[in-house]
C-alpha cells in the first residue's frame, strides 16, 4: 500500500542528533548557555573581523583593554553601564508579563525632560539643596517616564492596541518633544541645548570626593549606578517574592488562566507599563543629572533599544541584567576605540542572535548517538 | 469481532509484529517504565491500559521513536531495531496517532497527508494525490473529503486524517493514544468499524484507553500497566470483566456503584435567572436560561456538547458577559462582574479546558496550586508571598490528592492530563467552597481517579456545598445528581428528580423535547409495549 516509503538515503551522517524535551532545567544551565553563546558569538565576530582584514585576537585584546584595562576606562564603562542597567530592568520587568515595551528610549527622554523641568522651569528654586532637589528630579523623571508608559498601557488594556507599535511610535514623539524644548524655551542663547545645571542638581560623583581620597580624582562614576544595583534587587523581589510578581508571571504565562484566577488584567497591564516606563524615565534622569548636566538632543546612545537586547541576554533575570549591562557598557566604551559604528554594533547583533538560538538548549536535551 | 489467527503475511519469521523487552525509561525523579515487556501479534487489537502516569504513553512514545529507552530491546517482525526519530519508526511500519492532532488547520486533507514526505519532490499532482487518498479511504472506510481544509472538519474527521496519514506512509502497526477521548458515541462506533477493517487487512493496532467498556469491546488482548510495571501481560479480552481490569490497574478493588446519602437540600446558593449570553462566535448560546442550586445538592446539566453548557459555567464565574438576566450567588447579583467576585464568594470552578484556562503550563505545580488564594493569608501577607507556606501547602495537597510529580517545583506542562486535573481539583476543593461549578470533571481520568473525584464531590455535597455538574457522560450525571436539568440550544428543557430519571427521558430532553412532552412520550411508549 505504501505509496511513499521514504527510501534509504544514499548518504547519511555517521551519527544522529535527536532532541528530547527536558523535564526540568537545572539551575546552572541558563548561565552556562548564556556564557557559551557569548563565546560562540565572539568566535563568529572574530571570523567577520578576519574576513574584513583585521586581526581578531588583537582586536579583542584591544577591546578588553579599552573597556576594562585600567581604573579610568573601567570607570567610563560603568558610567555607560549605569543607564543600561535601569533600562534593561525596565524591559525585563515588562517582558515578564509578555508586554513588549519597545518604548524605553522614549521613556528615557521623557524622564530626562521631567527632571530638567524641575531645574529649568523651574519647579523648585535654583538654590534648593541637593538633598531635596535631586529626589524631586528623580520623582519627576519617574513620573514622566510612567506617563509615557501609561498611554500605550491604557490603549493596550482597554482597546487591545498593539503596544509594540504604540511604544515604538511614542519614541519619536518623545525625542521631538525634548528637541522642541532645547531649541526653544530652554535653549542657551540659541544653541541646541539647555544651560548647564547648577552643581546642587548633580548626582554625587566619585571625583567629588577627591579632596578626601586623592585616588578618586577624575572618576566620573555617579550615584546612578546604585539606582541600577538597588533596582535589580527590587525587581528580583517583585518578580519572585511578591504577590504582584506572581500575577505578573501568571499573566505572562497564560492570560486566560490569570483571568480565571481573578487577576485584573486591565489594571495590571496599565500599572506594569507605568512602572516599566518609570524605571526607564529614572535612567534618563540619572543620565542628565549624573553625566550630561544639561538637557540636549543627544543624551542617549540608543540606550533604550540596547536595553531590549540586555533584557533578553540576561534571560529576564534582574541580577544578570547588571552583569550584561557592564559588558555592553564596555562594548560601547571600547567600540569607539576600534571603529565608530561597525564592529561593536555587529558584535551586539551576533550576541543577541546566539543567545536567542541557545534557548533551544534550555528546553531540549540534545543527544548524539552513533549509528 | 473477527478472530484472525493466521497472519496474512506468513513470510515473516516471527508471529509478533512488535516485541518490547525489558524497557526501562527514567525521567528525573520518576521511573516511567520499569523493565516493561509488551508484545503485539500480527492482526490483533491490543489494548494498553493503565492509570494516569502508569507509563503507557512513555512506552508507546518509545515505540514511536520519540523517546529512547534507557535499557531494553525492541523487535519489529523479529528483527531488532533502534529508532532515533519518529521517521525511523514509520520507516519500520510503526505509526502513532496522538491524542492532540498534529495537523495544519489552513491546509487541505491531502496537503496534510503528504506533508513532510520526500515524494513528490517538487510539483504536486494534486488530482492524482487526491485519487490515491480516496482509494485508500475506500479500503478502510475512512470517509473524508480530500479537498476539505482541516479547520472545516469535525474532531472525528480530523482523527481520520491522522489515521490516513499513517496508512499513506505505509504503517502496518498503528498506535492510537486515547483515540476515543475526543469522540462522540457515534464517532466511536465508526472508528471501531475502521479499526476492524484495518485488522482484516493485516494491520495490528495498539489501543491506549481508560475506558474499560471500549477496551473490552474492541480488543483481542489486553496489557495492563501499573506504576511502570506490567500487571497483566496480554490477557485475552474474552472472559475478562471490567472489575478485574480495574483491579489490575488500580491495585485494589474499585466500586462502580456509588453509595449516596439521601439529599438534604438547604437554602438556595446559586440562582441563575433568565440569562442570555452569546458564544465566542457571537451567536446566542443561552436563551433565557434559569436554574437554581441549593446547598447540599448536586444538580446535573445534561446536554449534547455545544448547547450552552460551557457558556453557562462561564457566565456564573464571571468569565463571560451575559446580555440579560441575573446570576445570584448567596443572594447577591454577580452577573457581569469580574471573575474575582465569584472567587470572593467561594465559588470553585473546575473548567473544561484544563490546559488553556485551568492551569498555567509554564509555572510550577506549587504556583498553580495558589492561583485562587494567592491574595489571602497565609499564602501572602500584604504584598509578600509566603514561600515556605506555599511549598508546605503544595506538598500537602500533592500527597492528599495523589498528584504524581517528581516535586512541586515541576512545571505544570509536564504533568500528565490526569495529574493536572487532580491538581486543579486539589486547588478548587481545598478552598472550602460554597458552590462548585464542575465541568467535565473526570474527562480523561482513569477509573481510580474518577472514583476519587466522585467521592470528593459527594463528600462536598454532604458537607453542604451546592454543586452544579456539567458533563457529557450521562452515566456520571445519573450517578451523582440529585436533580437533572436538560439543556438544548441554550434553553431549559425541564427537570427530573434522580429517582425518576432514565436514559430515555434524559435523551429526549437532550434532543430538544421539553419535559412535559418527555412524560407524554414515555407514557406512549409504555402503552405500546405494555
Amino acid at each position: 500500500m505504501s505509496a511513499d516509503q521514504p527510501a534509504a538515503r544514499g548518504w547519511r551522517l555517521p551519527f544522529s542528533i535527536s532532541f528530547e524535551q527536558r523535564m526540568t532545567t537545572p539551575k546552572w544551565l541558563p548561565a552556562l548557555t548564556s556564557i557559551g553563546s557569548l563565546i560562540v558569538a565572539f568566535m563568529i565576530g572574530g571570523g567577520v573581523i578576519a574576513i574584513a582584514g583585521g586581526n581578531p585576537f588583537a582586536t579583542y585584546a584591544h577591546l578588553v583593554k579599552a573597556a576594562f584595562g585600567d581604573i579610568g576606562v573601567f570607570n567610563d564603562t560603568l558610567v555607560k553601564a549605569s543607564p543600561l542597567m535601569l533600562v534593561g530592568l525596565a524591559c525585563a520587568l515588562a517582558f515578564r508579563m509578555k508586554l513588549w515595551n519597545i518604548g524605553a528610549e522614549g521613556q528615557f527622554f521623557l524622564g530626562a525632560w521631567g527632571a530638567s523641568a524641575v531645574v529649568l522651569a523651574p519647579l523648585l528654586p535654583r538654590d534648593t539643596p541637593g538633598i531635596i532637589i535631586i529626589p524631586a528630579m528623580m520623582l519627576a523623571g519617574f513620573a514622566c517616564g510612567a506617563l509615557w508608559g501609561f498611554i500605550p498601557g491604557l490603549l493596550k488594556a482597554k482597546f487591545n492596541v498593539n503596544e509594540i507599535i504604540t511604544t515604538l511610535m511614542m519614541n519619536y514623539i518623545a525625542v521631538s518633544w525634548v528637541l522642541f524644548w532645547v531649541f526653544g524655551e530652554w535653549s542657551e542663547s540659541g544653541f541646541q541645548m539647555s544651560p548647564m545645571f547648577p552643581r546642587n542638581t548633580w548626582l554625587p560623583r566619585l571625583t567629588d570626593y577627591a579632596a578626601q581620597i586623592p585616588q578618586l580624582a577624575g572618576l566620573t562614576l555617579h550615584l546612578g549606578i546604585l539606582f541600577g544595583v538597588i533596582g535589580s534587587v527590587v525587581v528580583w523581589f517583585i518578580i519572585s517574592r511578591s504577590r504582584w510578581g506572581y500575577e505578573i508571571r501568571l499573566i505572562g504565562d497564560n492570560k486566560q488562566a490569570a483571568r480565571y484566577a481573578g487577576v485584573n488584567i486591565v489594571r495590571n497591564t496599565v500599572f506594569m507599563m507605568m512602572v516599566s516606563g518609570g524605571i526607564a524615565g529614572l535612567a534618563g534622569m540619572a543620565e542628565i543629572s549624573g553625566v550630561v548636566h544639561r538637557l540636549q538632543g543627544a543624551i542617549s546612545s540608543n540606550y533604550g533599544f540596547t536595553g531590549i537586547i540586555i533584557a533578553w541576554l540576561a534571560k529576564l533575570n534582574p541580577f544578570a541584567v547588571i552583569l550584561v549591562s557592564v559588558l555592553f557598557g564596555g562594548l560601547i566604551q571600547a567600540g569607539r576605540e576600534i571603529q565608530p559604528s561597525g564592529v561593536p554594533r555587529m558584535l551586539q547583533g551576533i550576541i543577541l542572535f546566539c543567545v536567542i538560538a541557545s534557548d533551544v538548549l534550555l528546553r531540549y536535551r540534545i543527544q548524539i548517538t552513533r549509528r | 469481532m473477527p478472530d484472525i489467527t493466521q497472519p496474512p503475511d506468513s513470510t515473516a519469521t516471527s508471529h509478533f509484529a512488535v516485541e518490547m523487552r525489558g524497557i526501562v525509561k527514567r525521567f528525573p525523579g520518576v521511573l516511567a517504565n520499569d523493565h516493561t515487556d509488551f508484545t503485539l501479534k500480527r492482526g490483533e487489537v491490543h489494548a494498553l491500559l493503565g492509570e494516569n502516569g502508569a507509563g503507557k504513553s512513555t512506552l508507546m512514545n518509545i515505540l514511536a521513536g520519540l523517546y529512547k529507552p534507557d535499557a531494553g530491546a525492541i523487535l519489529v517482525n523479529g528483527q531488532p531495531v533502534h529508532f532515533n526519530s519518529p521517521r525511523d519508526a514509520i520507516a519500520a511500519g510503526l505509526g502513532m496517532v496522538h491524542q492532540h492532532f498534529m495537523l495544519v488547520p489552513t491546509q487541505t486533507v491531502t496537503e496534510n497527508i503528504i506533508l513532510g514526505l520526500s515524494e513528490p519532490r517538487f510539483f504536486l499532482p494534486m488530482a492524482e494525490l487526491d485519487r490515491r487518498i480516496l482509494a485508500l479511504q475506500e479500503q478502510y472506510g475512512l470517509k473524508v473529503d480530500p479537498k476539505a481544509k482541516i479547520w472545516q472538519l469535525s474532531v472525528g474527521e480530523q482523527q481520520r486524517v491522522e489515521i490516513l496519514k499513517m496508512l499513506y506512509r505505509g504503517a502496518k502497526v498503528l498506535i492510537m493514544d486515547e483515540p476515543t477521548a475526543v469522540l462522540t458515541p457515534q464517532e466511536v462506533e465508526e472508528l471501531f468499524v475502521t479499526l476492524r477493517a484495518m485488522v482484516a487487512r493485516g494491520h495490528s493496532i495498539i489501543f491506549i484507553s481508560h475506558k474499560l467498556d471500549e477496551v473490552l469491546a474492541i480488543s483481542n488482548r489486553i496489557t495492563v500497566l501499573r506504576q511502570g510495571r506490567v500487571t497483566a501481560a496480554g490477557i485475552p479480552a474474552q472472559g475478562t470483566t471490567k472489575t478485574q481490569l480495574a483491579q489490575l490497574m488500580v491495585g485494589r478493588e474499585v466500586v462502580f456503584t456509588i453509595d449516596k446519602q439521601p439529599c438534604r437540600p438547604g437554602e438556595v446558593v446559586l440562582a441563575v435567572e433568565d440569562v442570555c449570553a452569546e458564544n465566542d462566535r457571537g451567536l446566542p448560546a443561552l436563551r433565557h436560561f434559569s436554574i437554581r442550586v441549593r446547598a447540599g445538592e448536586i444538580v446535573g446539566i445534561a446536554g449534547v456538547a455545544g448547547n450552552g453548557q460551557s457558556e453557562l459555567a462561564q457566565v456564573i464565574t464571571g468569565l463571560r458577559r451575559c446580555s440579560c438576566g441575573r446570576v445570584m450567588i448567596a443572594g447577591e447579583d454577580v452577573a457581569n462582574q469580574a471573575p474575582h467576585a465569584a472567587i470572593q464568594r467561594r465559588v470553585a470552578y473546575i473548567p473544561e479546558d484544563r490546559h488553556g484556562v485551568g492551569s498555567s503550563p509554564g509555572l510550577s505545580l506549587a504556583d498553580n496550586l495558589i492561583m485562587k488564594n494567592h491574595r489571602e493569608p497565609p499564602i501572602s501577607n500584604g504584598w509578600v508571598l509566603n514561600l515556605p507556606m506555599i511549598r508546605r501547602q503544595a506538598n500537602q495537597l500533592k500527597d492528599q490528592y495523589n498528584i504524581m510529580a517528581p516535586s512541586v517545583d515541576v512545571q505544570a506542562r509536564l504533568l500528565s492530563g490526569g495529574n493536572l486535573q487532580k491538581a486543579i481539583l486539589a486547588r478548587e476543593m481545598s478552598a472550602g467552597p460554597r458552590l462548585i461549578i464542575a465541568v467535565q470533571p473526570t474527562r480523561g481520568l482513569d477509573v481510580g481517579a474518577i472514583e476519587a473525584v466522585h467521592h470528593a464531590l459527594l463528600k462536598e455535597r454532604d458537607r453542604g456545598t451546592a454543586i452544579l455538574l456539567i458533563s457529557e457522560e450521562l452515566e456520571e450525571i445519573m450517578a451523582l445528581s440529585d436533580r437533572i436539568v436538560g439543556i438544548y440550544e441554550g434553553q431549559h428543557m425541564g427537570e427530573l428528580k434522580a429517582e425518576e430519571a432514565t436514559l430515555t427521558k434524559i435523551g429526549l430532553m437532550m434532543a430538544g423535547t421539553p419535559q412535559g412532552d418527555v412524560a407524554g412520550r414515555v407514557n406512549n411508549v409504555g402503552e405500546l409495549t405494555g
